[in-house]
């Protein structure tokens, strides 16, 4: 059986690839990806550690399932974001869209 | 308690969510402002007077999901008090097209719900999903002016900023699920006084929580997104967004930090008092320079949370009073001055600082209640918002935090500046050549209950002390 170390090590990249990516993408598309692998990241880690307890209760998968659920919803207004900010100004490079700063 | 006697703690939900699906059917037919607006008004007031009583034993609702103590209390009455003044607002905002005003308000009521909810939780999951709940909705509120860039442009920053900090924090939700096995903040809080978790992994942890919570409250180093979404954003929707999210920011902060875990405050007490001096500081700083006077208040309400988080480190009881009267202050006096630009941008069509110029001449009222909104941002006494900040570094000197109170006081002169600035353009510039509109009726009603509360808040603090007093009473 694969230990639990392997489980969070995975989580644990997952989570350092998403923050990286939404860091260095310049794309809008790109950075809602890099976002959804950090959530996938949190939801690996919770299932892990319900599988493991010492008492599995369950919870960990509930929330899981949640996270999911949230996960997309918040992509559903992302892209709907992206699209807008498309009519609006034809480009969804994030370094393009600058009108205001400072 | 069971599930089914639970329901009648959140009575005020209920009613907010059927009015919110009301209101959306209605505006298929109707689609008058002050319908709408009226309807929604009179469901907060619905909401407000079924607010449950805080009782002797605290009841166990929905699984220890939620509670129903003074604190939350004390939240959800300021939450329905900014909805209805919000509602109000934007009733008189003119860039809110009457088409879509039914789902604005449905909206802002679903905001309502969801701040609500998120300072009554009592579990890590609640707390999480209460507040991506209010994100979401956010999100849509500052892209709301469908053809204007800026809001657009706005709502893109606040959503990647907001998914990749709520992100990080529910990596950190996960790993204190891993540590502890639960998510109940009760249960938390028991096996941390029982020391057994190691200072590293705590400080991991709470790193990553506050992160989420940072980006609610606009703390550094996540405050980057306030200026952006606080000017692209239609400005009712920009005063929304300046006290509710930051209201419940704080209210979620201190129920997890300040009570459950406080038995590891020698570990975030550093960090926390280093991100209030840099909140503060750059906040200050950078306001001084901008000419846009929506900017000039994102730069100060970030600033002003830099103060409120002086007393949330000082962690005593004083000191969380503190916070709560600043919170509550700040709330009516951010109100008012954002209803103040939204009354003078419906006539002036503008929101550059140099527009004011000689306004005292043209509108002598909302000069007058603009004056007194940013004096009570700088702590003049004898206004709330001198009450906030004498509480907050009082509780910091008794404490022995010398070094944050000399920060924060420097500050505060430093403020003083640019409040004064707009003062000077209003009373002591010529005026330029434009004409003043007529004013919007509810707009002024707002104005009139804000200012009212920023005056009688300063100069009859008492009962507003024992009010923040009691509900302090729960740590």
């Amino acid at each position: 059986m694969i230990p639990e170390s392997h489980f969070l090590i995975l989580g644990a990249a997952l989570f350092s690839i998403g923050v990286f990516g939404v860091f260095t993408r310049r794309n809008a598309i790109g950075i809602l990806m890099s976002i959804e692998l950090i959530l996938n990241a949190a939801n690996i880690n919770l299932i892990t550690f319900s599988k493991f307890s010492a008492s599995p209760d369950g919870l960990g998968q509930i929330f899981a399932l949640f996270v999911i659920a949230i996960a997309a919803a918040s992509a559903v207004v992302g892209l709907c974001l992206v699209i807008s900010i498309y009519r609006n100004s034809k480009t969804i490079l994030v370094n393009k869209i600058n009108l205001m700063k400072w | 308690m069971s599930l089914i006697e639970s329901i009648r703690f959140i009575t005020p939900e209920i009613i907010l969510l059927a009015g919110a699906i009301i209101i959306l059917m209605f505006s298929l037919f109707v689609s008058n402002k002050n319908v709408l607006g009226v309807f929604a008004l009179s469901a907060i007031v619905a909401a407000s007077l079924y607010l449950p009583q805080s009782q002797k034993v605290e009841p166990v609702l929905f699984f220890n999901m939620l509670t129903n103590d003074s604190f939350s209390l004390f939240f959800k009455e300021i939450i329905l008090f900014i909805t209805g003044i919000i509602i109000l607002i934007s009733i008189g905002y003119e860039e809110l097209k009457e088409k879509y005003i039914g789902e604005f308000f449905f909206l802002l009521l679903n905001g309502a719900i969801a701040m609500l909810l998120a300072v009554s939780s009592n579990n890590l999951l609640m707390i999480y999903l209460s507040i991506e709940m209010l994100s979401l909705i956010s999100y849509i509120l500052v892209a709301f002016l469908k053809n204007n860039t800026l809001s657009s442009e706005a709502a893109l920053k606040y959503f990647l900023f907001g998914a990749l900090s709520t992100g990080i924090m529910l990596y950190g939700i996960s790993l204190v699920y891993g540590l502890f096995g639960t998510t109940d903040l009760a249960m938390i809080s028991k096996a941390v006084s029982a020391g057994q978790i190691n200072n590293l992994v705590s400080l991991i942890l709470l790193v990553l929580i506050l992160a989420g919570l940072c980006f609610k409250c606009s703390l550094v180093p996540f405050h980057m997104w306030a200026p952006d979404v606080y000017q692209g954003a239609p400005t009712a929707v920009t005063a929304f967004l300046s006290v509710g999210p930051k209201a419940v920011g704080f209210a979620v902060l201190l129920r997890i930090f300040s009570n459950n875990f406080f038995h590891l405050y020698i570990n975030w007490v550093t960090l926390v008092m280093l991100i209030s001096i840099f909140t503060m500081t750059i906040g200050n700083v950078i306001a001084i320079s901008q000419t846009n006077i929506k900017r000039m208040l994102a730069y100060s309400s970030i600033a002003q949370a830099g103060y409120m988080l002086i007393g949330f480190v000082v962690g005593t009881a004083g000191g969380i009073e503190g916070v709560l009267y600043y919170i509550f202050a700040y709330t009516l006096m951010n109100l008012g001055a954002f209803g103040c630009v939204i009354l003078v941008s419906n006539y002036l069509k503008s929101d550059a600082i140099e527009d004011y110029a000689g306004l005292y001449k043209k509108d002598p009222v909302t000069s007058f209640m603009l004056s007194i909104f940013l004096l009570s941002l700088t702590g003049v006494p004898p206004l709330a918002g001198f009450w906030g900040k004498f509480l907050v570094f009082n509780a910091a000197i008794q404490s022995k935090f010398i070094l944050l109170a000399v920060v924060g006081v420097i500050n505060s002169i430093v403020a003083a500046y640019y409040y004064m600035r707009i003062i000077k353009f209003m009373y002591l510039e010529e005026p330029k050549a434009k004409e003043i509109g007529p004013k919007s009726v509810p707009l002024q009603i707002a104005l009139a209950i804000v200012t009212a509360g920023v005056l009688i808040a300063g100069l009859y603090v008492t009962p507003f002390l024992n009010w923040v007093k009691y509900s302090q009473s729960f740590f």
